[in-house]
């Protein structure tokens, strides 16, 4: 049976971390079942960072009040893991993507769009090719497409 | 059992079953997800999925233990993503 929460909070505490609680679940569920529902790989890889984002913020945030009014002083540790998601998550799912487009091109597969063609000769790169160089290139490339 | 008591720990039970089922359903897609890919990206909403479960069983038992083990997850779990995502990629180049 359901084991008794540690500690009393007033009711207008344990309201918001209930509903944030429940949210949060909710659409952690939601996004792991668009994982599991979608077609293919690319639709599936957006469906968890639902769950990721506004998912273990909605957590986090219930959390950081539980604690807060447990503790009857501001507990923001999970402030850290926020941040840390935030930074790390567009990082791996792009990394992610980007190998999954790797393997889909080298296969063949022609569901994927193709490799954009390479830079023309022409252009100088630098040996170590700053930023402004690469949005150059990118201008170049453009304006050739047009 | 106060009214404000009983809520919470109903809330965090249906929170953790939603959880348990989110983390079943990653776990579906790692055993029998088509594509390298596809198990992790899989492992990874299992590693989010575990880390928000810890996190409500904090809420439940009121220690803050379970910050820091929520804390190692992610951090572990940005680290082997990456790792496996830049496996796909070089794997096959060396191949």
């Amino acid at each position: 049976m359901t084991q008794a929460v540690a500690a009393d909070l007033p009711i207008w505490a344990a309201l918001p971390v209930a509903l944030l609680l429940l949210l949060g679940a909710g659409l952690a569920l939601t996004g792991t079942l668009g994982l599991l529902r979608l077609g293919s790989f690319y639709e599936r890889v957006h469906a968890p960072t639902l769950g990721t984002t506004l998912g273990i913020g909605c957590v986090l945030i219930a959390s950081m009040l539980y604690f807060s009014v447990l503790q009857t002083r501001p507990v923001l540790h999970e402030v850290l893991i926020a941040v840390f998601m935030t930074v790390t998550t567009p990082v791996t799912l792009m990394l992610l993507a980007r190998a999954a487009l790797y393997r889909d091109r080298r296969e063949g597969n022609d569901q994927v769009p193709p490799p954009p063609p390479p830079p023309r000769g022409g252009q100088e790169e630098g040996p170590d090719g700053t930023t402004e160089e690469m949005a150059a290139m990118d201008r170049a490339e453009l304006a050739e497409r047009r | 059992m106060t009214a404000a008591a009983l809520l919470l720990t109903w809330s965090v039970l249906l929170a953790q079953l939603f959880l348990g089922l989110a983390m079943a359903f990653a776990a579906f897609r790692v055993l029998w997800g088509p594509r390298a890919q596809d198990r992790v990206l899989a492992l990874d909403t299992l590693y989010v999925n575990g880390m928000m479960l810890l996190l409500t069983f904090g809420i439940r038992t009121g220690t803050t233990l379970y910050f820091e083990a929520a804390l190692v997850i992610a951090l572990l779990g940005f680290v082997s993503t990456s790792a496996l995502a830049k496996f796909l990629m070089r794997g096959e180049v060396i191949e």
